[in-house]
């Protein structure tokens, strides 16, 4: 399953994170681990700590206990990217799918450097890469939730970092373009980068994942699609109605 | 008509005005582009009122005011960061206690003091008409490292201000930048202090840039449009204000809210 080492492979592993949010421990005991070229859906109802998860892998927020590794990894050069929720972005603030994109550039920049032919170059490809080159010129606010995840993405790729980290990805996003999206996602895990998802309506999409993590506060179940979703798990998950759900099969089974 | 414009300059406390009009239409409304995008109007308005203990402690030791506001401003600016982070408190709460807090401490300098003599209204209303040559050579300072600031950091100060969380985690830097975005907003408004005085000086800092929004897409067309609809506005106020006997505070506010109200019958967007 996992294609060619990327040059700079890099892995991930958590080792019984606890982290506290708003004073209750959200997550406890996090355990797991993730290799180069891995595409993992973590998956839970809201509130499970998909959210606090990724801010402690992008050190957001304290660990309280346990640890969290992320071998070649520098933040700082920006290998990490977070593509954050929706709620957190500025859509007030004017700013074309471009200007996004070379967002990417500012850690590889540092401060006073502006872009040069070659940040413009990149960034250029990387939106052809996700199929916006015709929306280049487009601001967020006229893209499609869908496009702008797709936006998010290629600012990742510019930025060349090997770990995505992509909160309520689908929020927002019809069936038809988190499809899009999951394709997207797919060729750059296929480059040994290591993506994480986080959604809280289980998709038939699930099916297309690598890995899914089953979060609610601890890791129900992490493995495979087809080997997570049992009824036991969805029950942890969702209660009784997500054993309804697995039961219909709309766990991620179809695929 | 040429008349009009060139009569008032035989002065030289015109041409001082004129060119303190322009420095303040167009600094103000640039980082003003940040001020209304990023819904910093109340800080704004709190920085202009938080400089007056820096400006009163300048008229008694007996430097140029302007000068002493610049650090006034710039610790405000840092220690509503700090307040809102440690207290725990939202930024608009820690930025109404400060800014009262410290437009206090100036009025009881200000009526403790037996030394000066300054008018209120001055402070209040701004005194364009009476600017210095040292005056303008500070705002001249200021604009020069504003300008620098904002052209050096302009791709990080677009990304925090967009996504401020996707920037944060790149790095520090997106914490800093927004530092020195606030200190660069204190550095404008004590231009802008000078010309239209402390409660005025918001017409300069909003105003334009927000018509500026209404009118253009892209953040750097805002930019660009917000200082030149400042200047206009500046400038044509300081006429008014020359040939129809009015203070220049407040003709300047009244022409930029004019072009205001023009804008919204006229705009392209509607704000998000």
């Amino acid at each position: 399953m996992n294609p060619a080492p990327y040059p700079h492979a890099a892995r991930m592993s958590l080792r019984d994170v606890s982290v506290e949010f708003d004073g209750q421990m959200a997550l406890r005991n996090v355990s797991f681990d993730v290799d180069a070229g891995t595409l993992m859906g973590v998956v839970g109802p809201n509130g499970a700590g998909k959210s606090t998860l990724f801010n402690a892998i992008a050190g957001l927020l304290p660990v309280r206990r346990g640890k969290v590794t992320l071998h070649r990894v520098d933040r700082r050069s920006g290998a990490l990217a977070y593509v954050p929720q929706r709620e957190s972005v500025n859509w007030r603030f004017p700013v074309t799918a471009m200007d996004v994109v070379m967002m990417g550039r500012c850690c590889r920049l540092g401060w006073c450097r502006r872009p040069g032919k070659r940040d413009r170059e990149l960034v250029d490809a990387c939106l052809y890469r996700v199929g916006l080159w015709d929306h280049r010129s487009a601001l967020m606010t006229e893209l499609s939730g869908g496009q702008r995840q797709r936006v998010f993405v290629a600012r990742a790729l510019t930025q060349e970092a090997t770990v995505l980290l992509l909160d309520e990805a689908f929020s927002g996003v019809d069936a038809g373009a988190q499809e899009g999206l999951v394709e997207v996602l797919q060729t750059v895990r296929n480059e040994g980068r290591i993506v994480l998802l986080a959604t809280h309506d289980l998709t038939n999409l699930a099916g297309r994942f690598d890995q899914v993590l089953c979060l609610n506060r601890h890791v129900c179940a992490c493995g495979p699609p087809d080997e997570v979703f049992t009824s036991e798990v969805m029950e942890q998950l969702y209660g009784a109605h997500g054993v309804r759900l697995a039961n219909d099969g709309e766990g991620g089974k179809r695929r | 008509m040429i008349e009009f414009f060139v009569a008032p300059l035989q002065y030289g406390f015109m041409v001082r005005a004129l060119i303190g009009s322009v420095l303040v239409g167009v600094m103000c409304p640039l980082v003003g582009a940040y001020v209304v995008t990023r819904n910093l109007a109340f800080m704004g308005d709190a920085l202009a009122h938080a400089v007056l203990p820096g400006m009163v402690l300048g008229f008694i030791v007996g430097i140029n005011p302007a000068i002493a506001a610049v650090p006034t401003g710039v610790a405000v600016a840092v220690l509503v960061r700090i307040v809102s982070r440690r207290a725990g408190f939202s930024t608009d709460t820690s930025i109404g206690i400060l800014f009262a807090a410290m437009f206090a401490l100036g009025l009881a300098m200000l009526s403790l003091s037996t030394t000066i003599r300054v008018d209120m209204e001055d402070l209040l209303l701004g005194q364009l008409l009476a600017i210095s040559p040292t005056d303008i050579y500070v705002s001249l300072g200021i604009t020069t490292v504003v300008i620098l600031g904002l052209f050096a950091l302009h791709h990080w100060l677009l990304f925090a201000s967009f996504d401020p969380v996707g920037s944060q985690v790149v790095g520090a830097r997106a914490n800093i930048v927004d530092y020195v975005l606030l200190v660069m907003l204190a550095l404008v408004i004590v231009i802008g202090i000078q010309a239209a005085g402390v409660i005025l000086v918001m017409a300069m800092l909003v105003t334009p840039a927000a018509t500026a929004y209404l009118l253009v897409r892209r953040f750097v067309s805002m930019m660009m449009a917000a200082a030149a609809i400042g200047t206009a506005a500046a400038v044509t106020g300081l006429y008014i204000s020359y040939h129809f006997n009015l203070p220049p505070g407040p003709a300047m506010t009244l022409v930029a809210s004019g072009i205001f109200a023009l804008a919204i019958s006229f705009r392209r967007r509607v704000p998000a």
